[in-house]
Order: structure tokens, then C-alpha cells, then sequence
């Protein structure tokens, strides 16, 4: 597992931001940029080449869902694997991210080695 | 306030603070509280609606919180500062999902707001609801926290 993929981690709080840094970091993934919300993603995705999007659902300007849209609906950047992080597990929110595209979905809180097994499978997933 | 409502938010506690934190927090016996001035330093409350109504507040001394939130972020902190005003809010955030989570499965479908986070010595946690709450106390190995839960069934 390439452990140099970039990173792009979408949350409004910054210390969340530095709470996934520091779980990433963890499971050796030390490319990591950062964004406060889907607008700031969306133009990091289109201005520089990101592996790897993990995204807050809950946001204000442009939510995690709308993000995971705008990305799938982008064919520059429509394949990145796209991992969506929330604090519940509500099922119409799964159904609503999986039809969007989501390449997975974590639900807070979770442990450095849950976040890396998602992240590998996804990665061994979009390499096939 | 149901009994019934104290084991999710307590087992969602321990369940956050041990994976987001790698802190074991040991609950104490639980015990009704009167009176709205806060036993810490620091809170957030978040409100809940739905199949229940009411609110959710955690408050932590400065000891313990200082202690959670720099294993959380990966480097010391030591004092109340902003990292942990946030961080303060999204444990709770992620507390009361765990929570909720829990009573869906038995039946009780909640929704919850957008924490908000109070600050200072004595400080007041006003529950939506008015009544008196209950407040589940938790030790760790630098301080202690409470969690303090007001939750009437039915909307």
C-alpha cells in the first residue's frame, strides 16, 4: 500500500482536521492537505492532484454530500476515491451518499487501524 | 427522566474517549442534579428531539480535558484553548451520535442540534427541558468529567 498518496481532509473544525492529521499520521500517511469546507476542497482538487478526499459530512457553504456531487460530476477529477466521515450513521444519509458515488463511509468515532483498513480497501478497489 | 436512557450515553462516553483519546473513563453512580450550575470547567450542550426530547451536556475540568484532547490532537496542550473548545463540542457531537445510535436500536429515533460550548468556573447548563437532569460521574487518571443527560420520552 502506497503510504505517499496526498490526502485532502475536508472538515469546518479545525481541530478535527488535526484529530484526523494526527490518526493518518498514526497509520503513516504524512501527504495531507487540508480544506474547511467543500467550496476550499473543490478548488484544491481542480488546482493540484489529491489521491484521496476524506470529507466531514456536515459543513456549512457546501456540505460533504454536495462535495462528493460536485467531485462525481467533475470528469477531471470524478474518480477520486472519496471516503465520507460522520458523527451518525443515519440510513437515509448512507443510501443518499452511497447513490452519489461514495467510495465509503466511517462513522465517528473510530480507531487509526479502522480509517486505514478503509483507506486500503478503497485504494486496492480503485487499482483493480 | 427513564432510567432506560442512562446506559447508551454512558457506554457512548467510554466508547468515544477510549478510541478518539485512548483515555478509560470509570463511571461513578448516577445521581439526579438540581440545580444548573456546571461541575467543571468547561461544557457543551446539544439539544434533543424527537421519539425523546431534551438535552445532552458533558462537562469536564480543565485536568482531564487538557489530558483527552492533547492524545487527540498528538501534541501537549495545557490550558483551555481553542482546540479544546472545539474538541469539547465534537466529543459531545460524536457522543451523542454513538448515543443515539444506541436508542434507535431500541426504538427511540432522536435528532440532534449543533452543540454549543460554555466556558468558566461555576458556569450554568440550562436544559431545554427545565427539569432536573441526571449526571452520570466519570473518573480518569487526571480529573473528573460529568455527563449530564435531560431526556423526557415522547415529542
Amino acid at each position: 500500500m502506497d503510504k505517499n498518496i496526498k490526502i485532502l481532509v475536508v472538515d469546518d473544525f479545525g481541530t478535527m482536521r488535526k484529530v484526523i492529521k494526527n490518526i493518518l499520521k498514526q497509520v503513516q500517511y504524512e501527504n495531507i492537505v487540508e480544506a474547511e469546507d467543500g467550496v476550499v476542497a473543490l478548488k484544491i482538487l481542480k488546482s493540484q492532484k489529491i489521491d484521496f478526499v476524506i470529507s466531514d459530512w456536515n459543513m456549512p457553504n457546501m456540505t460533504g454530500y454536495d462535495l462528493l456531487k460536485a467531485v462525481r460530476a467533475d470528469p477531471e477529477i470524478g474518480k477520486t476515491p472519496f471516503l465520507m466521515v460522520t458523527a451518525e450513521s443515519l440510513q437515509e444519509n448512507v443510501v443518499a451518499a452511497v447513490k452519489a458515488g461514495v467510495s465509503n463511509y466511517i462513522v465517528k468515532p473510530f480507531t487509526a487501524e479502522t480509517l486505514n483498513e478503509k483507506i486500503t480497501k478503497i485504494m486496492e478497489k480503485e487499482a483493480k | 427522566m427513564n432510567v432506560k436512557f442512562i446506559n447508551p450515553f454512558l457506554e457512548a462516553t467510554i466508547d468515544v474517549l477510549k478510541t478518539m483519546a485512548f483515555v478509560e473513563p470509570t463511571p461513578g453512580k448516577p445521581y439526579l442534579k438540581k440545580d444548573n450550575i456546571a461541575k467543571g470547567d468547561i461544557s457543551a450542550i446539544i439539544g434533543l428531539t424527537g421519539a425523546a426530547r431534551g438535552s445532552l451536556a458533558l462537562t469536564f475540568s480543565e485536568s482531564s480535558i487538557v489530558k483527552i484532547v492533547s492524545n487527540m490532537l498528538g501534541e501537549e496542550i495545557k490550558e483551555i484553548n481553542g482546540d479544546i473548545k472545539d474538541a469539547v463540542g465534537e466529543i459531545t457531537n460524536m457522543v451523542s451520535g454513538a448515543a443515539r445510535k444506541k436508542l434507535e436500536a431500541e426504538g427511540f429515533i432522536i435528532a440532534a442540534a449543533i452543540p454549543t460550548v460554555v466556558t468558566g468556573k461555576g458556569h450554568s447548563i440550562v436544559h431545554v427541558m427545565g427539569g432536573p437532569s441526571i449526571i452520570i460521574p466519570f473518573t480518569t487518571d487526571h480529573g473528573t468529567f460529568v455527563v449530564d443527560v435531560c431526556l423526557t420520552e415522547g415529542s
